[in-house]
């Protein structure tokens, strides 16, 4: 046996480590289908409580749409469960074209592939598209799997204060003798519902002769008028060269993800991307369900627009009951509380309310900058979200901070 | 040359991570990354600065969290790669 007690003792530590740290992610079991009202065991082997979902990203209320289950059971019916080949041998179906033609003409792009998720997208196409004369330009706050794609990549590393479009022209001229450059940026930050400036960032890349990336996994579904993502919401639809984006949040929330673009980089993707090369694609009963999502959301503007009235609606009432609430149009709505013991103390009274929310904290939001996340969705109705307000208020009176200051906050708490 | 290569950090610091009308202050013992000022992802952009500046490729393995903590912490590291003056 090679997992001896020292390997053991060391990994045991590590995870001591983690938990003294407060960063232990614990998993909280759902007894029902993802919706507005959900069945939850938490703590672990506490009866199922139904709670009002406000953390995830199921957007379009689509995650248990009946027309996408149904669809769901018709793939499975005649397309089968697996398909046991990665895409270039046999594990490709006419309904897996069909998604990607469908995504293609819904984002406005030239082609598109698919990926096992929208983080294998991210850590695949960085290093089919450039080499180490290139740089690299991200916002410094993008995902994840972004930072674990670029560093999967032999370009060189630049980065730009958040949305600062002063320093990104800065890292552009800074950049100016490598052969190609990108311009790498979420669509929405998922922690602030920040909106990435997408006219600014092209006017830069067509002056400064880059290319621009954009993961808009928090967004494609039903940010722009269409709902076809950020691009659209900043009128540079058809300007972006990369698109990645998920199937797994808005878009039916199962799983999955994409590179959409210049029909070039996407067959270069079909060609050399290693987590499209080496691993299975999305099974066909999550490919039929997905059709379903595209022509959902293609043929009416009714989700997208309900959340949009949704978020309008929880924003103005938030503020109006004195919460601090980040500015914006996005259904993230960051609540602010500075202190990450606050955080985790009102998240708990609000779960105890029926709210389900998740408080976050620094080293996954900056230091002193902790909040609760809220998220709204299409399926959630007015009296989700009044009860939702309703328990805000009461535990925003509980810690006394209905109507203070960001100052004033954080005077009572510390950071 | 130990004074000008620690106002040269302090200033590239400033200018590259905090926001134009921050009042935070940055001395050699700032801590810049553990304490958030500077994220581990946004660490490249000072390590690409030095690696410029004085023609050098410090290697990764010694690009770690801890040598980029504080300005102190950088210029020891500095000092395996250039002859510095204190």
């Amino acid at each position: 046996m090679a997992f001896d007690t020292k390997i053991r003792e060391f990994f045991s530590n590590e995870l001591k480590g983690i938990k003294e740290k407060g960063l232990f992610k614990e998993e909280r079991f759902i007894a029902s289908p993802q919706s507005a009202m959900i069945k939850v065991e938490y703590p672990a082997g506490a009866p199922p409580k139904e709670v009002i979902n406000f953390c995830a990203n199921n957007y379009l209320g689509l995650s248990s749409h009946p027309e996408v289950v149904k669809a769901a059971h018709e793939g499975l019916e005649n397309r089968g469960y697996g398909m046991s080949s990665v895409r270039f041998i046999c594990g490709t179906q006419d309904i897996h074209r069909e998604l990607e033609r469908k995504l293609t003409e819904f984002l406005g792009t030239e082609d598109t592939v698919l990926f096992p998720s929208c983080m294998d997208a991210n850590a695949g196409v960085f290093d089919v598209v450039l080499d180490k004369e290139d740089a690299m330009i991200a916002d410094r706050l993008v995902h994840a799997s972004i930072v674990d794609g670029m560093k999967l990549c032999k370009a060189q590393l630049y980065n730009y204060k958040h949305l600062n479009m002063a320093h990104l022209e800065e890292k552009l001229q800074e950049t100016q003798n490598c052969r190609f450059r990108m311009i790498i940026t979420d669509g929405v930050f998922s922690m602030d519902g920040d909106i990435a400036p997408l006219d600014k960032i092209c006017e830069l890349a067509e002056k400064y002769n880059a290319m621009v990336m954009v993961d808009d996994s928090h967004a494609t579904g039903f940010l722009g008028k269409n709902g076809r993502g950020t691009h659209e919401h900043c009128g540079v639809v058809g300007k972006i060269d990369i698109i990645t984006t998920t199937l797994g949040k808005a878009m039916g929330g199962a799983s999955g993800g994409c590179v959409s673009g210049r029909k070039e980089i996407v067959e270069m993707c079909r060609q050399r991307a290693r987590p499209y090369l080496f691993s299975n694609t999305i099974p066909p009963v999550v490919v039929a369900a997905a059709n379903k999502v595209v022509d959902l959301i293609a043929s009416t503007t009714k989700l997208r627009d309900k959340l949009e009235e949704n978020t309008k609606y929880f924003r103005a009432k938030m503020k109006e009951a004195g919460l601090d609430i980040r500015e914006g149009v996005h259904p993230i709505v960051p609540v602010m509380l500075y202190n990450a013991k606050l955080a985790q103390d009102m998240a708990r009274d609000l779960y105890d309310e029926g709210i389900y929310v998740v408080g976050f904290f620094f080293p996954v939001v900056p230091q002193g900058q902790a909040r609760i996340r809220v998220q709204i969705s299409a399926v959630h109705e007015k009296e989700h979200l009044d009860k939702a307000i309703e328990a805000f208020k009461k535990i925003g009176a509980k810690y006394n901070i209905l109507g203070k200051k960001k100052e004033e906050i954080i005077a009572m708490y510390g950071l | 040359m130990g004074e000008d290569l620690k106002k040269l950090i302090i200033d590239y610091v400033k200018k590259e991570y905090l926001d134009e009308d921050s009042d935070q202050e940055i001395t050699e013992n700032t801590p810049l990354i553990s304490s958030g000022i500077v994220d581990s992802f946004s660490m490249v952009s000072l390590k690409t600065f030095l690696e410029k500046k004085f023609n050098i490729k410090i290697p990764d393995e010694k690009a770690t969290t801890d040598a980029f903590d504080t300005v102190n912490n950088i210029i020891k590291l500095l000092g395996e790669f250039v002859k510095i003056d204190t």
